[in-house]
């Protein structure tokens, strides 16, 4: 060892030492200052390396380096350690038993709050089907890939699958597990449960977020929110379908509101079809919102495929049914005359005093 | 897709309305998302012959142009350079309204008047070139003062995009929309002329079709045209080819991507002396094999990508030297693309399995006209049909050209059509009333399906080669009878609105939701709605000893994990207002957050995998309710307050739950907040508190109290459903004794546990309320004064004064067991 060796040594102790004491934020940075610094101790012995042979150079170097960052997170750990005993000093000093609030004495200006128009509007959409008869299903809105695509009549790599651009989970093998694109996941777990418990027929309406993977715009937002209705009974008919989209459109939308289906395609009904409602814009004169036709499209319906009943196991001869689905925002949008959906996530207090 | 108007009139007579025939094809199924008109205002711009061209004395821009147009020399200022004495370009007159809506007047510029104008593509709405003039000799044209709209067969035209379900591989041409017109209106389909092949020898004298894999194709055929000269298409080809959304390059691409639009039949044609052997084969792409496709990619073959599934086949055209020259179904490779030397030619013309041209397409992101149509489905019979198209367009401008006899025609596995039985009463129990089995036929025969008599009364239907998208069994009956309604039109079949005995409702939790809402939104709080995907840097700061749940794609950075709290998403919404000077906002959210898996003890578990055959265990989903309370004033004592209030609404109160102080809930102040516990099933129902001073500092940049109320639903349903029936409660009518109690309780005590004792002292105490906290002077250190309001009661006499203070001894006493003194 050399008397560099020893000197280094002695530098590197002291500056731990004043670490170790330091008891405040400002001492540390001073002790941090006084040995590795511009102008400590550490730097001096950096300096004295110039006119060595490069050999020893390089080794008193490294030692140089090993020690400052020693130095350094000690400083690291002790201000880590002064933060929290601080935290724990504010909170300390801070604290209050819960237990000890009197809250009949606590005064509470009197103000109304404003519930959101999603929210507001899905409740709506439920209060109609719930009167025509529907009771109202929810399911998870992380899905496998079976549920949102495969049980659905859509199996991996199908050309349809592009007609909902996915999010996929880090979860498990690579797109096995998926964001729920629609509502319609929740219709298969509500037709293998009925099977299961032996409960069919099924009449009801599910709600729920949903995810695609679409940058959003003024009409259409990642995270959205959709509506589905299932039925699964005894002599059910597309005059069943028809019937019941037309009742919801006046219900919701006014008496003068009228429906329409036109021919469509979704894996999971056939036959499938749009439906358009009229135009609560200019109620069917044409304008530039329905593109002069008086009609504007809301949704998409059909009867069940006989590949989904398969799937979940329910004897196509005997059952039939239909399902339909549609966008609450949507709705919302055309309800309230908001230009640009991306407002509702923007959650602006202004905005949200509306409604 | 794009239908020109005057194409498919082609093939079927259309009504005159554009709105009516608009009307007729959205009600087949075939939407029309655009109407629009092209080539109009042409017919008064004139070719004409450019004779001089003079410079203008200090003019470097705009030169002096004589042109004749019929009429004699007319003198012109034009400022484009691109053209020579004795070329043929558009001249607009004085008058001319240009497409565009440009009206050409005379002008006088630098002492040159200008009658007229001489016009570039782009001013003619035909291209998007603005360099210079069109230079009408490179179109063939030079027949002077031939209006240009004639020459260049740019007549008026209306261009309908539709949009093609994925179910119609049959609607995917302009032929395939004609069928569907001819079969709705009743009108006759007219085919398109086709040529043959010439006699002479054969084709497999020069050319090779192998198919390797049978299980990729269905069949391939490989033709050979000879005497074939390249070069510019016809105009009427380029028009058509531009008017339906694609670029013209050369007459024999342009033929086979003509042939392809108005058949939906993808041909693909190489240069024969460029392919080894001239010989095209199909099989799988073998790992370590790479192709360079037309658009200048190196692509490595045969490897599997992430799809669920995904085998990584690859379906490939090699040569006779077995070398990959293309990915088949979607886009050949470099090496043996036409050129212009090219004489000879070979056209493949295939039907490759759908499945595996879309996995391929998506594994590549390679999606071009040919794959579209293959991984849709393409009628196995169209093959050789589409090359006598294709040749009979290339005849057009290779009148000499050679079609070899007999085309090499390979068969794969071939799926035949679905034959599907429509028993009687099919149709009418699908759509709720009966169609005539006339019309049944007439509709389906006119679609090109087969019908027959069946057994009982019913009919066998045998779908055509056109329609890979029907199935066999129940499946392919409701295709069968989507076709018999679409034609129908759905718009003529009746409604009914259904009934059924069951009565419709909300479950317990969607009225408990409701109630919440209501509830929240009564007492002064906005509802936001936050994202459910958050920054990685959000999701650390409230839950970094939590695994994230990642989204593998995910659009933009701030939103990739899957929310583990509200917590956050609402103080970020108050901190954005806060920013814009709202200062005193209530804001909640009652939404969905989620555990990892990997964070709970039993995982929610689903079925999934290919098939739905494995469990999987996915994120645990909760609904919670969450209220963060940011008035200037607000603290956890506002947030107890809140949640006194809420429960009260609930119907329940003290004797329902308790607080328990709890130090390392994450997002909370560790010294003010505390749990709120099921007291008959010791659940934990949710926290209330304040929010953590650390995150206040991050969201408000300074120190201040924000109130936090954060309910799991789930559990609090679970509450009210299971709460202890106790009956109603008769109050005593006897008077009650009130008295008072002021005890000095250690700091460690919590109040509730001294309430709690009081109660349980005895059935006579009817109430016991805090109604004092005191700290300070003449109490000792770590200590305040509780004080206490009691009622006593009994249910069947006046408590008298001795009854009452052996009783308040009594509570001292339980009091004093729990540490209490009483001051």
């Amino acid at each position: 060892m050399t008397d560099w060796d020893l000197e280094l040594d002695h530098v590197e102790s002291a500056a731990l030492d004043a670490l170790r004491a330091a008891d405040s934020l400002d001492t540390i940075d001073a002790a941090a200052a006084a040995s590795i610094g511009k102008r400590s101790t550490l730097a001096g012995l950096q300096r004295s390396l110039r006119d060595i042979d490069p050999e020893e150079r390089r080794r008193r170097g490294a030692l140089l380096q090993a020690s400052r960052a020693r130095i350094e997170s000690a400083a690291a750990e002790r201000r880590g350690e002064l933060v929290a005993a601080h935290r724990q000093t504010q909170l300390a000093s801070d604290a209050l038993d819960l237990g000890d609030v009197i809250a009949s004495a606590r005064p509470w200006a009197l103000s109304a709050g404003h519930g959101g128009l999603i929210p507001a509007v899905q409740a709506e959409l439920e209060d109609v089907f719930v009167a025509m008869g529907f009771t109202v299903a929810e399911g998870p809105e992380v899905e496998t890939d079976w549920y949102n695509f495969e049980a659905l009549n859509i199996p991996p790599a199908h050309p349809a699958r592009g007609l909902w651009d996915t999010f996929y989970v880090e979860l498990g093998d690579p797109e096995t597990i998926v964001l729920r694109t629609h509502t319609s996941p929740t219709q298969v777990h509500l037709m293998e449960q009925a099977v299961a418990a032996g409960t069919l027929p099924i009449h009801s309406v599910m709600p729920g977020r949903c995810y695609r993977r679409d940058t959003p715009d003024a009409r259409h937002l990642a995270v959205f929110h959709q509506v589905e209705g299932l039925v699964v009974d005894e002599d059910i008919t597309f005059a069943d379908l028809a019937g019941t989209i037309e009742t919801f459109t006046s219900a919701f939308f006014g008496p003068d509101i009228r429906s329409r289906l036109r021919p469509g395609y979704f894996p999971f009904t056939e036959p499938s079809a749009e439906f358009e409602i009229t135009c609560t814009i200019c109620r069917g004169a044409g304008c530039r919102t329905c593109s002069q036709t008086g009609w504007i499209e809301l949704g998409g319906c059909g009867m069940m495929d006989p590949a989904v009943f398969a799937a979940v196991g329910i004897d196509a001869e005997r059952w039939s049914g239909f399902a339909f689905g549609f966008g609450i925002d949507r709705c919302a949008q055309m309800r309230a005359g908001i230009a640009d959906l991306r407002a509702l996530t923007e959650n602006d207090i202004r905005f949200l005093e509306q409604f | 897709m794009r239908v020109p108007r005057t194409w498919l009139h082609e093939f079927v007579d259309l009504p005159e309305s554009d709105a009516e025939l608009r009307e007729i094809l959205d009600d087949l199924g075939l939407v029309v998302e655009a109407v629009t008109r092209v080539g109009a205002g042409l017919d008064q711009v004139v070719v004409a012959r450019v004779e001089e061209i003079h410079a203008i004395p200090g003019a470097d821009r705009i030169r002096r142009i004589v042109v004749d147009a019929g009429d004699g020399p007319v003198e012109v200022v034009c400022g484009a350079w691109n053209f020579a004495v004795g070329q043929h370009v558009p001249f607009a007159p004085v008058g001319t309204v240009l497409p565009g809506g440009l009206a050409i007047n005379r002008r006088v510029m630098r002492g040159v008047t200008s009658n007229g104008m001489l016009c570039s593509p782009l001013e003619l709405e035909i291209g998007d070139d603005h360099g210079g003039l069109l230079i009408l000799d490179d179109r063939g044209v030079d027949q002077v003062g031939q209006p240009v709209g004639e020459a260049l067969g740019l007549g008026e035209d209306v261009v309908f995009t539709i949009s093609v379900e994925g179910n119609r591989p049959d609607a995917w041409s302009i032929y395939g929309v004609a069928r569907d017109l001819a079969a709705r209106l009743g009108r006759p389909l007219r085919a398109p002329a086709l040529a043959s092949p010439d006699p002479g020898p054969a084709t497999a004298d020069v050319a090779g079709a192998v198919l390797g894999a049978p299980e990729l194709g269905e069949r391939l055929t490989v033709s050979v045209l000879e005497n074939v000269v390249t070069g510019p298409s016809p105009t009427w080809v380029v028009r058509r080819l531009e008017r339906a959304g694609m670029r013209a390059i050369s007459n024999v691409v342009d033929a086979s991507n003509y042939v392809m639009l108005e058949l939906g039949q993808p041909t693909h044609p190489y240069d024969l002396d460029r392919v080894a052997g001239a010989t095209l084969q199909v099989r799988a792409a073998r790992p370590g094999e790479t192709l360079t496709t037309l658009d200048g990619t190196e692509r490595s073959l045969a490897r599997p990508g992430r799809g669920l599934g995904d085998t990584g086949i690859d379906c490939v055209i090699t040569d006779g030297d077995d070398q990959v020259i293309g990915l088949a179904g979607i886009m050949g490779g470099a090496s043996t693309e036409i050129a212009d030397t090219t004489t000879r030619v070979l056209v493949e013309a295939a039907c490759f399995d759908a499945m595996t041209i879309a996995r391929s397409s998506k594994r590549h992101g390679l999606r071009t006209e040919a794959s579209t149509r293959f991984e849709r489905g393409v009628d196995p019979e169209l093959a050789l049909r589409a090359v006598a198209r294709l040749v009979e367009v290339l005849r057009a401008s290779v009148p000499g050209l050679v079609w070899r006899s007999e085309p090499l025609d390979v068969r794969g596995v071939v799926t035949p059509p679905a034959r599907v039985e429509l028993r009687p009463g099919d149709v009418e129990r699908a759509l709720g009333a009966p169609i005539a089995e006339a019309e049944v036929r007439q509709s389906l025969e006119a679609l090109g399906f087969s019908v027959e008599a069946g057994a009982g009364g019913g009919l066998v239907v045998d779908a055509p080669s056109s329609r890979p998208d029907v199935r066999e069994g129940a499946a392919g009956r409701a295709d069968v009878i989507e076709e018999i309604a679409r034609l129908h039109s759905y718009r003529r079949l009746p409604r009914r609105t259904p009934t059924w005995a069951t009565p419709g409702g909300l479950s317990d939790r969607q009225r408990l939701r409701r109630r919440l809402r209501t509830a929240v939104v009564d007492l002064g709080i906005t509802e936001v709605w936050t994202p459910s995907l958050v920054s990685e840097r959000q999701f650390a700061r409230t839950h970094r000893h939590a695994q994230p749940i990642r989204v593998t794609n995910p659009l933009a950075s701030d939103s990739v994990v899957l929310r583990p709290t509200l917590v956050s998403g609402i103080a970020e919404a108050w901190a954005r207002n806060r920013e814009r000077g709202f200062v005193d906002l209530r804001l909640a959210e009652l939404g969905v957050v989620f555990t990892h898996p990997g964070d709970v003890a039993e995982p929610r578990r689903s079925r999934g995998g290919v098939g739905g055959g494995a469990q999987l265990d996915l994120p645990t989903e909760t609904e919670r309710l969450t209220v963060l309370l940011g008035h200037h004033d607000d603290d956890a004592t506002s947030a107890v307050a809140l949640w006194t209030t809420l429960a009260g609404l609930l119907g329940l109160g003290e004797s329902d739950f308790r607080l328990r102080a709890r130090a390392d809930v994450t997002a909370t102040h560790p010294t003010r907040s505390a749990e709120i516990i099921a007291r008959h099933s010791g659940a934990v129902v949710g926290v209330v508190g304040e929010l953590d001073p650390d995150l206040v500092l991050e969201i408000n940049g300074a120190a201040r109290r924000i109130g936090l109320l954060d309910l799991d639903v789930g559990v609090l349903e679970a509450q009210l459903a299971n709460r202890p029936h106790r009956g109603a409660q008769m109050p005593s009518r006897f008077p009650s004794a009130l008295i008072d109690l002021a005890f000095t309780v250690p700091d460690a005590v919590p109040a509730g546990a001294i309430a709690d004792a009081l109660r349980a002292t005895s059935a006579r105490v009817e109430s016991v309320r805090l109604f004092d906290v005191y700290r300070g002077a003449g109490l000792p250190a770590d200590t305040r004064s509780l004080a206490f309001a009691l009622r006593l009661s009994a249910p069947d006499h006046t408590l008298d004064d001795a009854e009452v203070a052996a009783l308040r001894q009594q509570l001292i006493d339980a009091a004093g067991e729990q540490g209490a003194h009483l001051r």
